[in-house]
This record gives structure tokens, sequence and C-alpha cells, in this order.
């Protein structure tokens, strides 16, 4: 057989049918993860046309997006305030009930953000192809799986017959080479490639990132930077398995056991592409070259190194009309920006090791007055392992606020959100008008910058406080 | 699903590039767990302000937009979330078709399963378009074309079953349960 890159073995794998000049083909998909926002109309079909879910062993339910992080809304105690979302989860929790799907409920010990909770529980394997009624369902392809979002008809025709239409992608390699350079994150490192290729540069494609940058990252860092793939416009982004990849998923409750994990490692190990396969377009990115990032507009790409100025773009009304949103001025520094709020969540980096570095940040600081820091940890079991490890009292001793996990203010429509005009340093993944509420103003950068920001209540460089 | 063939209308025109689908619809309006009514909070945050006027100089507030089923739009319109409430929203509010230099693939995918046609046409249509808000223009699906205000006539790219599907009223779903012999085939295999 012919060199095959690491996307065209997982496509072909899961040809049901393949493509023809009339027809798309029909591919076969392993793990259906669904949540409350996406799904509802796509039950309403199935009800319509009294179909069964297929496979409800191969899907997997969370409730993150509309539900609330507030304690007492969460567990019961007093009612969600939202009333419109506490509806949204009841009829979830009905849909799951009568089609036989696992739900991770809202008091479930394992429940989270949908792309935390599939690799925590080792749902998440290479080689598989994983699907949700979600955009950054590409975080997932940090495992090497094909994993991309779609929209809430495709959820209905995978919940119908775990197969969707799809035609074939083209490919795209970015390849990453160097070292990172000290306080310089994965996140950073994904805002510089978005930044290089633009926010439709990967339209039509999958990502795969390559590189002895990308071999060295952790896995979580991997997901951070394939979470951010669709940013680019990319259906997918793709790192393929190695080491690192088994070590994260040996014992994890959902991944294969025992002699079933050696033998799954043993496939695992053909996956990555083969050194003469080629890739439709190649890019390359140095990885010394990076500073800690930031955005000032109201796209990912729209970023700058953290020292440096609000470009000056005379004549570009797409960039004019960023700014006067923003309240920025072409040419004013990022760096003592004033900022109100600070967010640490959302599924491109709420993870442990997000929140211990953030916290190692914070050491004995206290959060600036007039600066409200949320801290949203992405799971459950996340929050635990965090309060097992004093991270909690690090951030409410700081002045923090220390959530229950969920979407939180990534996307202002569960309570949480930022008030009109107000700026806020995010490490989530989208900085769009009004995405963390009507008027906000979002500054997209990684837990480190975001947390050195909360201590100096102004827009602040990371390495000035790493010890 | 209703067949289109052709789509004749006068544009509204929105020449922002990267519009994304929490312009389209924001995501406060993503509880609803129906289809229904999303056309009212179609670009909620550009259409009225915090007290929910209408703002007069938006384009979709103005008396001409009224009845307009063709929107041309900046490049890469769709971006972000995969929320289909987008198009469901442009469909209810009457689009019936979207003109871009680029479309988003997510947005484009889920708008060719809502009867709304996503059209890419090169800079110079683009440019002609964005020129002339306003003037009539019509799409003629089974040509794939896009007939301009003077009549020039441009042919765009249209996936070929998803245009089949939109031609003859045909859901992608019927489609995909007539695979179900494939599909238990595929599952047995898999099993082996």
């Amino acid at each position: 057989m012919s060199a095959r890159t690491l996307f065209e073995k997982l496509w072909q794998a899961h040809e049901v049918v393949p493509e023809t000049p009339d027809t798309p083909a029909v591919l076969y998909v392993d793990l259906h993860l669904t949540h409350e926002v996406t799904s509802p109309q796509a039950f309403a079909t199935l009800r319509a046309r009294r179909l069964k879910v297929r496979r409800p062993d191969r899907t997997v339910a969370t409730l993150d997006h509309s539900t609330p992080t507030d304690r007492d809304q969460l567990f019961g105690k007093v009612p969600i305030r939202m009333e419109s979302a506490a509806r949204q989860i009841r009829e979830f929790e009905s849909n799951c009930a009568e089609f036989g799907i696992e739900l991770l409920g809202l008091t479930h010990a394992q429940r989270g953000i949908v792309h935390i909770i599939g690799p925590e529980l080792g749902l998440t394997q290479p080689g598989k192809t994983i699907v949700c009624g979600d955009s950054h369902t590409s975080t997932h392809g940090a495992f090497g799986a094909l994993a991309f979002g779609i929209g809430t008809t495709e959820v209905g025709h995978v919940l119908a017959t775990q197969c969707l239409l799809q035609r074939k992608p083209s490919t795209l390699a970015v390849n990453v080479e160097g070292e990172l350079d000290r306080g310089v994150t994965a996140k950073d490192l994904v805002l510089a490639i978005i930044h290089e290729l633009g926010v439709s540069g990967g339209t039509g494609s999958v990502i795969e990132y390559r590189g002895g940058t990308i071999r060295r990252l952790s896995m979580e860092e991997r997901m951070t930077v394939c979470n951010m793939s669709i940013e680019a416009g990319a259906r997918a982004g793709l790192v393929a398995p190695d080491e690192t990849t088994f070590a994260y998923l040996e014992g994890r409750p959902r991944a294969p056991q025992g002699a079933a994990f050696e033998r799954a490692v043993d496939a695992w190990r053909r996956l990555p592409t083969d050194p003469d396969a080629t890739f439709d377009r190649e890019v390359v990115i140095e990885a010394a070259a990076i500073a800690p990032m930031i955005t000032y507009g109201t796209n990912p790409g729209m970023s700058v190194p953290i020292t440096g100025t609000v470009p000056v773009r005379s004549g570009d009304g797409v960039h004019a009309k960023a700014l006067e949103y923003m309240g920025l001025t072409a040419g004013q520094p990022m760096l003592g920006q004033r900022v109100e709020f600070v967010f640490l969540g959302s599924c491109t980096n709420a993870r442990l090791s997000d929140l211990r570095e953030a916290a190692r940040i914070l050491g004995g600081h206290k959060v600036a007055t007039g600066v409200r820091f949320i801290v949203v940890p992405g799971s459950q079991q996340i929050k635990r392992q965090a309060e097992a490890e004093g991270l909690d009292r690090v951030f409410i001793d700081a002045g923090a606020e220390w959530r229950e996990s969920g979407c939180s203010m990534c996307l202002g429509m569960n309570g949480d959100v930022v008030a009109r005009g107000a700026y806020c340093v995010s490490t989530s993944n989208r900085n769009f008008e009004g995405r963390q509420g009507v008027g906000a103003r979002t500054l997209l950068a990684s837990p480190i910058t975001a947390t050195a920001s909360a201590i100096a209540g102004r827009i602040a460089d990371p390495r000035g406080f790493l010890s | 699903m209703d067949p289109i063939r052709t789509i004749r209308s006068r544009t509204v025109v929105m020449p922002r590039a990267n519009i994304d689908t929490d312009q389209i619809m924001p995501a406060r309006f993503l509880t609803t767990t129906t289809r229904e009514g999303l056309g009212e909070h179609l670009f909620a945050d550009w259409r009225y302000d915090a007290a929910g006027k209408a703002i007069a100089e938006f384009v979709l507030n103005r008396p001409e937009a009224a009845g307009c089923q063709i929107l041309v739009a900046g490049r890469n319109f769709g971006c972000g979330s995969s929320r289909e409430h987008a198009p469901w929203g442009l469909y209810d509010y009457g689009f019936r078709a979207v003109v871009s230099t680029e479309i988003a693939d997510i947005f484009r995918s889920n708008a060719l399963k809502n009867g709304l046609v996503p059209v890419v046409v090169d800079e110079a249509t683009h440019a002609a378009l964005l020129a002339q808000p306003g003037a009539e223009a019509s799409i003629d699906l089974e040509r794939s074309s896009l007939t301009l205000p003077g009549g020039r006539e441009v042919r765009f790219p249209i996936e070929s079953f998803a245009r089949y599907c939109l031609l003859n009223g045909v859901d992608q779903t019927s489609y995909l349960l007539s695979k179900q012999a494939a599909i238990d085939e595929f599952e047995r295999r898999m099993k082996a």
C-alpha cells in the first residue's frame, strides 16, 4: 500500500461506503459525545420519525454548556436561575433516559466539559472517529483520533445510524520545530499558529501538528493546541499517538485494560503518518520565535506578542471595527491595559496542569482590587484533584471564585457573563463580539498570562511572575 | 423539505469579513429546544440596542431589507461555533441563500441541510454584488449559477449530493437510513 498520512489511515478505516463523484462517503462514528444545547432538535426528529438510537453504547452525554457553575444551583439547593437553561437541562435528562443514553448528569462525579471528560475517562483513544455537536471536538485529535464538530441535523444522523455523510477533507501539516521559551505555553503556540494561518487558513482541511516541539508537549498541551484548530477554520486537528499518549491512557477507566491495552497499543503504533506520505499543504512554525501571546481584536487570529502594541492598519475596515468594539487604539501597548475580569476555564485551558501553573503564578499574591477572577475547573474530577492538592485554597485565599465545572464564561449562556464594556483576560478560545456577554471585551491568553493579569489588574507579562 | 430550484430576490449586503455564528445567533438564544422562531434573534446584538430598540442604521432594520432572500456577506462567513441555530435563524428570517468568497465548513454543511444555499463566488463577482446592495440577483440551483444584476451568469461550486437533495427535497437522514445493510456489515467486520 502506498504511504499514507495519519488522517488517511483514520478515514479509510471508517469508510462504510467510499465517496463517489455523486455521493459523499458514509463514515462510521466510533464515539458520539453529546450535550444539552445542540441535541434537543435531533432527539425531536428521532421521535417524530419513530427512530431509535442505533448505538447507545457508543454515545455518552454530559451537561456543560447551559449548566450553572454555581454550587447551590448545580446541586439543587436553589433553582437554576436561568429558566430556559433549566428547561433545556430537564429536557436533555429525559431525552437521555428515553433513548437509553448514558448521562453524566448534574451531580455525577465524572461530569464536566465534554472535551475534557472524553480524554479524562479514556473514552478518547487513538484511531477512533469522534464527533460532537460542538466545534471544539477537534480537541480529541490530540490522541490521534479523527474528531470534529457537527451540526444538530448531523447529531440526528449519528444517533439514528452511527454514521455521517462526509466529503474527504484535504490535509495540512503544521510543522513546529525548536524550543518554546520560558513562560511560553501551548496556548501561545496555538495563538501564534492561528495568527500565521489566518482564521480561514485551515478551511476544508484537517491539520496534523508535527515536529519536535509537538512531540515534547504533554497530552494536556496537545489538547490545547488541537482544541483551537477550528479557530483557523480547520475541520480537525491531529497529533500522532506516541508513548506520551499511551502513558496518559493507561489505567483510565474507559480505556482498554491489561492485555487488551497492550493489543490496542500495538494497533495504535501503526497509525502515525508514514515517512514517505505527503500532505496537500505544509507550513513551518519556529517555536523559539514565539512569545506569550494575547489577542487585541474580535477573532482569534488578531493577536500580538504580549509586549507588542495594537497594530496600526489604516484603511482596514475589519481592523477598525474590531478596535472600536474593543475600545483600543492602534499603537497602544497591550501591557498595562486595565482589566475587570479574568476567566480561567473552558475546554481549551481548564485541566489540572493549567490550574497548577496558574496557582504557581498566584503564589501568595492577591487578585487586584476591582478584578473578578473566576476559576472554573474543566471537570468535577479535576476540581476534586485540585482540591486534594490545595489549589482551591490558593485561588480562594487570593480572592478568586472557585466554581463547579462547566463551559461557564466561555460563551455566556449559563449565567456566567462579563459585564458590558468590561475587559476580560480569558483562557478560552473565542474573542468574538459578545461571546462572553453582550458588549464584553475578551482578550485571549494563556492561564499564566491570565493569572498574572489578575494580580496586576492590568494585562501583565507572566514572565515577571516566574520564580 | 421543499425542493429548491431558483431563488430570485434583491440582495442584502453585509460586507464585513469573518462574520461568526456568535454574531448570527448569540449563545443566550441557544437554550431553545426547537428550531422555530430564531429569525427574531438573528444578528440580535447588531440589530437591537441595550434597551431592545431596533438600531436604524443596521441593514436588516432598513425598509428595503424586507423580503430579501439573498444575503451577500464578507469573506469567511459563518466561522466559529457549529451551532445550527445560525442557519435556522437565517432561514426563519427569510434568507434562502448566502453569497461570499469563502464560507466556513461547518456552517456550509449545516446550511445545506436546511434549505439555505451557500454560494461561493470569485472576488470580482463578490465585489460587483457588494457594490450594488439591493440589486436583484438570481440563483439557479440546477445550473449551479448565479446571475448578477447586469445579467452576467457565473457558476458556483456546490457539493453534488447536497445539491441533488436540495433540488429534490430529499432529506439526508433518509438516504443514510437506506445504507443500513452496509452499516450492519461494517459493524460485523469491526467485531471480527
